[in-house]
């Protein structure tokens, strides 16, 4: 128990030091997690003990990430995505095969350069998607590119891990076999085995669409946050362990998952839940990658591996290069996209390994082949840095208009926090002027019912920072609070000025009292509950009673401006002393009278006496 | 039978003495639609649709207002702004009020003295509206010169303003029974300047 205490201590330690370190270094946190793994690593410091294991554990940060990556890709938005998923991601992984396997087969026996090309194909989906988010770059048209073939290399494990058996030579080891123990589906016939696959598939889907939402209802009509938290990572290991179960790729079985329940209400809520748990899996995954780099083979062998490592990018990019010309990518894209897959991947351990103990490759060259892929994965953030130094800042004098674009595009965002009465009526009218909220409320049955009339509303707690962050506070442009309770209502203000400082604020307020409170915070639009309707009303009132329409109408007028400019001085003497304030409410009611009265008065008749009095004749 | 649609305007309608007056001399008219636009829209919200079906509905359209810097109250333009759409008023298939009648009926404060070359308004009442004019010119609406009750400002007497309504109240009958005749109308500075002078004989 100390031992993994003080283990995860070093682990954690070294990423807290490191990870900040890089970041102000503007290197990305991805470069800080392998340089933190470098110094605690056996050739380092020697802190840490079984890199391979822990690696091995870490890797379902990956996991993790292409769930999150599918709660992100609505169904609809992945079926659009199918001409570059299968065009620019099944050509990228043929051509860099077809190309590695060749050159590969000078020195080595055709099976083994196979396994080789089909393996090194493969990029990195952990470090390349961690950079992309990070820099904001994931939804540009180059980021989805760069997406869509990660997710086809995804795919391309599955047949990978079923050729490379083919290809032994060797003897197969005795460690080969260590499949699945529950259940081995390799012992089935062909035909059986895909009925079993596809049943898993279709599981997934019916429990994500019909099975899901009465679930996470129950368990959110708990309040017990942990338990969301526990639901949603049993889903997610569960599904891990069903897609391995079958022999798919987890990864692949939890990005279904997380499609099938991007509609979902629960989506943010689970977004939220699962990042922190990734984040912290994959940090320690790139610290173990950044840990299990030889440096006694790569000292012995600095020259071979030197040069596989500077012929593995070169290859990879110029690949790419042709893809994306192929593709029709604009200039500043297509850089982009050649410098975020020059890489080999973290699939490339499993299947290196996979390939040695299936008599594939040999041991001493597994070995080399690891330590290629891991510098050519250290060396990826800083090839990205060097395309956004030397080509991105070129390039994007030479064409000022796409970024502005891309601005214009996650424009006008809105988080609607509550959707109570109020906010029902708000959301509709915002939806009628083409502008969609996000809406977030914490009343499930609420939720439901309002997802049924085709809102997109989504279960949480709006004063949680990691709610609002996963409805996407960061980009958003304005917050709109009609929370009910007023004490959560402050508390959203506060932590939406704190962490979001340039996001615009607009809250309702029970009443007055309520209103000095959200003016005490600095927030500018403040709208009383009812006291729009209170006017409304006046006006219907006084329709009724004989007034003139437009008479009626300018009175509510004129009374909610006077109302507004008494609004200050009652809230200076609010601050100053409630009593008095009290008081003066009352007479300041007497005031409005007044006030009103003599607007009254001035208002057309005195036009009309100007007039009178530039007649002369009168 | 002629029918007449009155578009009244007047933002202060409380305080008013002589569209009250010419207002309810007429209201209750038979084949005249009274259409108060500030009551009907006090937010300015004109629902266009609704406007275009009155007018069709309609052989004759009169603007009633008071006259305000040499125009109309303002909720009036807003009306011809957007009721006055393209391909519906005018335009090569724009013919929705084309044939009609139309005309003003107006209230000022100057009198026949302030509004003519030299007068202290420079104009005359009829110089004054031709942006009207040419507005029913493209319409190819058929143009009436305004009734007109001025010189309100020196006040006008009671038995005045219960002519002036009369007069208003004769000038839409006989348009309304297609006694008015239109051609003579048309040569008149004012509609009602010599009423029996322009009523067909019957
Ligand atoms: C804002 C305003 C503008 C006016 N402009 C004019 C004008 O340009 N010429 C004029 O003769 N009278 C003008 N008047 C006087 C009105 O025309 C006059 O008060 C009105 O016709 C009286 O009718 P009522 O009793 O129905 O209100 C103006 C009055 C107001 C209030």
């Amino acid at each position: 128990m100390e031992q993994f205490l003080m283990q995860l201590f070093i682990f954690l330690g070294a990423a807290v030091i490191a990870v900040p370190l890089a970041k102000k270094a503007k290197l990305g946190s991805v470069l800080g997690y392998l340089i933190a793994g470098i110094v605690i690593g056996p050739f380092g410091l020697a802190l840490i003990g079984d890199i391979e294991a822990v690696m091995h554990f870490t890797e379902f940060g990956v996991v993790m990430m292409l769930f999150l990556v599918g709660l992100e890709l609505k169904p609809s938005l992945l079926w659009q995505m199918r001409t570059p998923i299968l065009g620019m991601g099944g050509s990228q992984v043929l051509l860099s095969f077809a190309v590695i396997a060749v050159a590969c087969a000078f020195v080595l026996p055709w099976q083994q350069s196979v396994a080789i090309g089909l393996t090194l194909a493969l990029s990195s989906t952990a470090i390349v998607l961690q950079t992309l988010r990070e820099k904001g770059l994931m939804n540009t048209s180059p980021g989805q590119s760069i997406f869509s073939v990660l997710l086809f290399q995804d795919l391309a494990v599955i047949p990978m891990l079923a050729i490379i058996p083919l290809l032994a030579t060797a003897g197969v080891h005795a460690e080969a076999h260590h499949g699945p123990s529950l259940f081995d589906i390799t012992a089935l016939p062909g035909w059986m085995r895909l009925i079993v696959v596809l049943l898993a598939i279709g599981l997934i889907y019916v429990v994500g669409t019909y099975a899901s939402r009465p679930i996470f209802r129950a368990i959110a009509a708990t309040r017990v946050r942990e338990i969301f938290v526990a639901t949603a990572l049993a889903l997610v290991i569960g599904i891990s362990l069903l897609m391995t179960l079958v022999g798919l790729s987890p990864a692949l079985g939890t990005f279904l998952a997380g499609v099938v329940l991007a509609d979902s209400e629960y989506r943010h809520e689970l977004e939220s839940d699962i990042e922190p748990f990734k984040g912290l899996l994959l940090g320690i995954f790139f610290i173990s990658i950044g840990a299990s780099l030889n440096f006694t083979l790569i000292r012995e062998q600095l020259g071979l591996i030197g040069g596989l490592v500077v012929g593995l990018i070169l290859i990879k990019g110029l690949v790419l290069y042709f893809v994306a010309r192929v593709f029709r990518m604009p200039g500043n894209a297509r850089w982009m996209f050649t410098f975020a897959l020059a890489q080999g991947g973290e699939f490339a351990f499993v299947l290196f390994q996979f390939a040695r103990t299936n008599g594939v490759l040999p041991q001493g060259l597994t070995q080399t082949l690891i330590s290629v892929v891991a510098i050519s994965m250290f060396l990826a953030p800083l090839l990205f840095i060097l395309y956004e130094k030397l080509i991105a800042s070129r390039l994007k004098e030479a064409t000022p208009e796409r970024p502005a674009d891309e601005i214009e595009e996650s424009g006008r965002s809105v988080i609607l926090a509550g959707f109570g009465r109020l906010g029902t009526d708000l959301g509709r009218l915002l939806i009628s002027a083409g502008i969609k909220p996000i809406i977030l409320d914490h009343d499930e049955t609420n939720v439901d019912v309002l997802r049924r009339f085709g809102f997109e509303v989504y279960y949480g707690d709006a004063t949680r920072l990691d709610l609002l962050e996963a409805a996407g506070a960061e980009e958003a442009d304005l917050i709109i609070s009609t929370l009910g309770d007023h004490e959560k209502s402050l508390e959203l203000v506060k932590l939406v000025q704190k962490h979001y400082p340039n996001l615009k604020i607009a809250v309702n307020a029970e009443d007055r009292k309520a209103a000095f409170e959200f003016m005490d915070l600095g927030v500018n639009t403040i709208r009383r509950e009812t006291f729009g309707s209170a006017l409304t009303l006046g006006q219907d009132a006084l329709e009724l009673l004989g007034f003139d329409p437009y008479e009626a109408y300018k009175i509510r007028r004129l009374f909610r401006k006077k109302d507004k400019e008494t609004m200050p001085e009652l809230y200076q003497i609010y601050c100053e002393d409630l009593d008095t304030y009290r008081s003066m409410y009352q007479k300041h009611n007497a005031n409005l009278v007044e006030l009103m009265k003599k607007d009254r008065e001035i208002d057309m008749e005195e036009l009309d006496k100007a007039w009178t009095a530039a007649n002369p004749e009168t | 039978m002629k029918k007449i649609l009155v578009l009244f305007a007047h933002p202060a309608f409380k305080r008013s003495k002589m569209n009250a007056a010419l207002r309810a001399a007429i209201e209750d008219l038979e084949g005249v639609t009274f259409h108060d636009l500030y009551a009907s829209y006090p937010d300015f919200l004109i629902d266009v649709p609704r406007e275009q079906d009155l007018c069709e509905s309609h052989d004759i359209i009169v603007f009633q207002h008071p006259f305000y810097w040499y125009s109309t109250p303002a909720i009036l333009k807003e009306w011809m702004d957007l009721v006055l759409e393209h391909e519906w008023a005018y335009g090569s298939t724009g013919n929705a009020l084309a044939g009609k009648i139309s005309f003003q009926a107006l209230t000022a404060g100057g009198d026949i003295t302030n509004y003519r070359a030299g007068g202290m308004n420079m104009f005359t009442i009829r110089e004054l509206t031709t942006p009207y004019r040419a507005t029913a010119n493209l319409c190819k609406i058929e143009w009436l010169p305004p009734f007109a009750v001025l010189g309100i400002h020196q006040g006008l007497s009671e038995e005045e303003c219960i002519q002036r309504a009369e007069e208003y109240r004769r000038t839409l009958i006989a348009l309304r029974d297609e006694r008015l005749d239109l051609d003579r109308a048309k040569e008149c500075e004012f509609l009602n300047q010599d009423l029996d002078a322009i009523l067909k004989q019957v």
